[in-house]
């Protein structure tokens, strides 16, 4: 049970605090409610281009490291498909250090030329570094875009092409930080070696006189459900054949979400589930395989990928993919296999509570989704996931019209 | 809060002061002692109990890292196959024991040392404590194992030799150690097809059963935890470590510039240069971590800000220290856009060349100072990484004064004493230079 206050500034702003004394630290999280589903399509990638931006100084403080670090502290960020979380931790006798600087770039950043002709570079290496020069590095480029045909989770977090953000502007810059980065789109959390009435004064003077700003209103195109299977063939310069293959699922508030992130265990969360046990150890179809879904907020997919061992032919190793999905769908699961994915999630939950820094960033994504608390209802929510409703989910979820598949072939 | 007590505060704040601050160099960091006990067959058990979370962490560390194998591979293809069926189970089995519970349990292969940790929630402890030590009792090497992993591992190896940075990574410690050092070699795909399970054999017994080692167990602790230790590991064959590993000397290679294509279609070159550097005994060490910060260490170092902030050249550049018990070296490790790769490497000389001939000044040095403090402190947040500390100390053959003076050095390291140390070591032409596209 993770305990934490709520209150609401005149700015509409959300401050949630959750006090551990036992640490010396304190950490303050800041999560905007703006990710990659949110930009146009022309200008893919710009919500993490902007998080860049958000340390190239505000309106007032010309470097947001130095004082941070003159003051012990640490910090970070990262941007997804949902959203963009802006994180720090320092020792709790400097935090109002965080609230300076993190009220300063809420207020408005400085808009720097320099900033943004660097930041361009910066994220054209980091484009580079994960995507071009790695083997299969554009795999979930091919992927989204064959799995979604409307909905912006079509493209990367990094962006569609290096273009977009080549191509970005400061009046782009500006107009992005004015829609999405005020107030009334963000979540404050305070967490660590903090006291309430201490949190609550200091987000009324920092905070506080920030104007409210417009709440941006999502309204996103909704991706339609897939009629039939999807299949694309790639060949690229890699050692080994690799299958990928996703089916949509649900959205991160829906009950069955639940059942679905249970299924991915079920066939791939640890050396005795099935698709390792049974393709990679006994078949020896593949060198390795994992089965994972995105948790995104809107509806998420299930994802299959395994790289081929030396040799198969790849419609086999897809043949045996589908066959454990019709054992699953036929035979549904034991008991006993239902209550191992569920201890699995409990003590994964456990060792995720302990630092502060994931607590707060917990507490910050939960409240986005729309109530913090939702994160102390997990557990109950992944108990009541019946072996009924997994068999049921698996013959919905792995309906052949619901499949996107890809071969990856080594053209070696 | 009323209206005019908000006006009050806007009145009041300005924005371009910084509030004021504790220099976190002035905190007293103390590190949590640990508790010692040992086992009835005299191995040395470490514990820190702590936590709010019902979890614990058992690490159990043999002396079976691969500076004591004869033959490349046997030393982590041991350690892996742990796992990999006892007289009484199979690998299934074995995964089942510990996944049913929600339990992980892992084993890494370094150097000097190899590892079998088991995390969990405290109330499975009794479920898994036993299946360890079947394992360390009754391992088997299956044949066909060996060969599943011998695929596996080699298809792995073929995709990572496709990536600049793992190949790099891999000659630069060759150039540093020589490739028949410990810290140098590495495995090629017919090191793999030479494993027996002979040699697995062979070696679990020199290593595991007969070997030594020390546990290290941290979290949430049941009361009786020494009883539960001692049950499962206090009567086993093993001894304990007195932590003085075998010196091997390395063999550096002469030449010292290399430029190597591994992808002609690379758009990006790793590069890493890399110059010997003693272990954690030199009375260097301490004080090369605050100039390693500066030149390196941290997204405020001297390094990002040239190389990623000014001129945008790579998403990151680092440096670092090898964190090797015998010996060690200083890194710089980054991977950058092609036709850019030799300005970088010049930048990265020029950085070492003002750290030679000038002295830092005071603000930058008061900021490494207290982000190192305040690093330091985070990082004693929780029983796992106060362990992982203690860990490293008692390895290294160490003892917590060597945390008390690093804490030292962070505090008092003078600007000319930096600037001495960079004129010790800093020098280009001690570095090797690697860039491989």
């Amino acid at each position: 049970m993770i305990h934490f206050d709520r209150f609401v500034l005149a700015n509409g702003l959300r401050v949630l605090v959750h006090q551990d004394v036992s640490t010396p630290m304190a950490v303050v999280n800041v999560l905007y409610d703006v990710g990659a589903r949110d930009e146009d399509p022309a200008k893919t990638g710009f919500a993490h281009f902007f998080e860049h931006l958000m340390f190239g100084g505000s309106i007032n403080i010309p470097v947001y490291d130095d004082p941070l670090q003159l003051a012990g502290g640490e910090n970070n960020a990262y941007t997804t498909n949902d959203l963009t979380n802006y994180y720090c931790q320092l020792p709790a006798e400097n935090i109002e250090t965080a609230f300076w600087l993190e009220s300063d770039r809420m207020l408005s950043l400085a808009f720097s030329k320099k900033s943004l002709e660097v930041q361009r570079k910066v994220v054209s290496e980091e484009f580079k570094e994960h995507y071009i020069n790695k083997p299969y590095g554009d795999v979930w480029h091919k992927m989204r875009e064959l799995v979604y045909t409307t909905h912006p989770y079509k493209w990367m977090t990094i962006g569609k092409e290096l273009k977009h953000i080549e191509n970005a502007t400061l009046e782009d810059v500006k107009a992005f930080f004015y829609k999405h980065y005020n107030p009334a789109n963000a979540i404050l959390v305070v967490a660590g070696n903090v006291e309430l009435q201490q949190v609550k004064n200091l987000a009324e003077k920092w905070f506080g006189p920030i104007p409210s700003g417009e709440k941006y209103n999502r309204n996103l195109p909704q991706e339609p459900v897939q009629t039939a299977p999807r299949f694309l063939e790639v060949k690229a310069n890699v050692p080994l054949d690799a299958l990928f293959k996703c089916w949509h699922i649900y959205p991160r508030t829906d009950d069955r979400y639940y059942t679905a992130d249970l299924i991915s265990d079920i066939l791939s969360g640890g050396a005795s589930s099935r698709l390792y046990q049974n393709l990679v150890k006994e078949k020896q179809l593949f060198s390795s395989i994992d089965c994972s879904h995105m948790g995104s907020t809107d509806a998420g997919i299930m994802v299959i990928e395994g790289k081929l061992v030396k040799g198969v032919n790849i419609k086999d190793a897809d043949a045996a993919v589908m066959e454990e999905l019709k054992k699953l769908q036929q035979e549904g699961i034991a008991a006993s296999e239902l209550e191992k994915v569920k201890n699995k999630t409990e003590s994964a939950m456990a060792f995720e509570d302990m630092t502060v820094m994931n607590r707060a960033a917990s507490i910050a994504m939960y409240e986005l989704l729309g109530d913090a608390d939702l994160m102390n209802k997990e557990l109950e929510k992944y108990k009541a996931v019946t072996t009924e409703k997994i068999a049921e989910q698996c013959k919905v979820i792995f309906n052949e019209n619901n499949c996107s598949t890809m071969y990856y072939l080594s053209s070696n | 809060m009323s209206t005019t007590i908000q006006n009050k505060i806007n009145q009041t704040i300005n924005r371009k002061i910084a509030p004021p601050i504790v220099d976190a160099v002035n905190f007293n960091l103390i590190l949590k002692p640990y508790k010692q006990f040992n086992l009835d067959n005299g191995i040395p058990v470490y514990t820190i109990n702590a936590g709010a979370q019902d979890v614990i962490q058992i690490e159990l560390v043999f002396f079976a890292g691969n500076s004591y194998e004869e033959q490349k591979g046997i030393a982590a293809t041991t350690n892996f196959m742990l796992k990999n069926g006892t007289k009484n189970k199979t690998a299934l089995q074995i995964n089942e024991a510990f996944e049913y519970y929600g339990s992980y349990c892992t084993r890494a292969c370094y150097n000097e040392t190899s590892t079998l940790s088991l995390h969990t929630l405290t109330k499975q402890l009794d479920h898994l404590l036993p299946v360890m030590t079947e394992m360390l009792t009754d391992s088997i090497f299956p044949e066909q194992e060996l060969d599943i992993y011998k695929q596996n591992s080699k298809q792995r190896l073929a995709v990572n030799l496709q990536k600049a940075e793992f190949v790099a990574g891999r000659l630069i410690d060759s150039y540093l150690y020589g490739d028949t050092h410990p810290y140098g070699k590495y495995t090629n795909a017919e090191d793999i097809d030479a494993i027996t399970t002979d040699a697995l054999k062979a070696f679990y017994k020199n290593y595991y059963l007969q070997g030594r080692a020390a546990l290290f167990v941290s979290g949430n602790l049941p009361v009786d935890i020494e009883k539960k230790l001692n049950d499962a590991f206090g009567k086993l064959a093993l001894s304990a470590p007195d932590y003085k590993n075998p010196f091997i000397a390395a063999t550096p290679v002469s030449e010292t510039k290399f430029r190597i294509q591994n992808d002609a279609a690379a758009v990006q070159g790793a590069i890493r240069l890399a110059s010997p550097f003693p272990n954690r005994h030199h009375p260097d060490f301490k004080k090369v971590m605050v100039l390693n910060n500066i030149f390196g260490g941290f997204f405020g170092s001297r390094l990002m800000a040239n190389i990623r902030e000014d001129k945008g050249y790579t998403y990151g550049i680092h440096s670092y220290l090898h964190n090797h018990i015998q010996q060690s070296a200083w890194v710089v490790s980054t991977e950058a856009g092609k036709d850019v790769c030799e300005v970088t490497i010049e930048e990265v000389y020029r950085e070492m060349k003002i750290l030679r001939e000038e002295l830092v000044d005071e603000e930058e040095l008061l900021l490494v100072r207290n982000y190192m403090m305040g690093s330091i402190l985070g990082d004693l947040d929780g029983p796992f990484h106060i362990m992982a500390k203690w860990k490293n100390i008692i390895l290294n053959n160490l003892d917590e004064n060597y945390f008390y003076e690093s804490v030292k050095a962070i505090r008092e390291t003078s600007a000319e004493e930096l600037k001495a140390l960079a004129n010790e070591y800093l020098l280009p032409e001690k570095f090797y230079e690697l860039v491989v596209y």
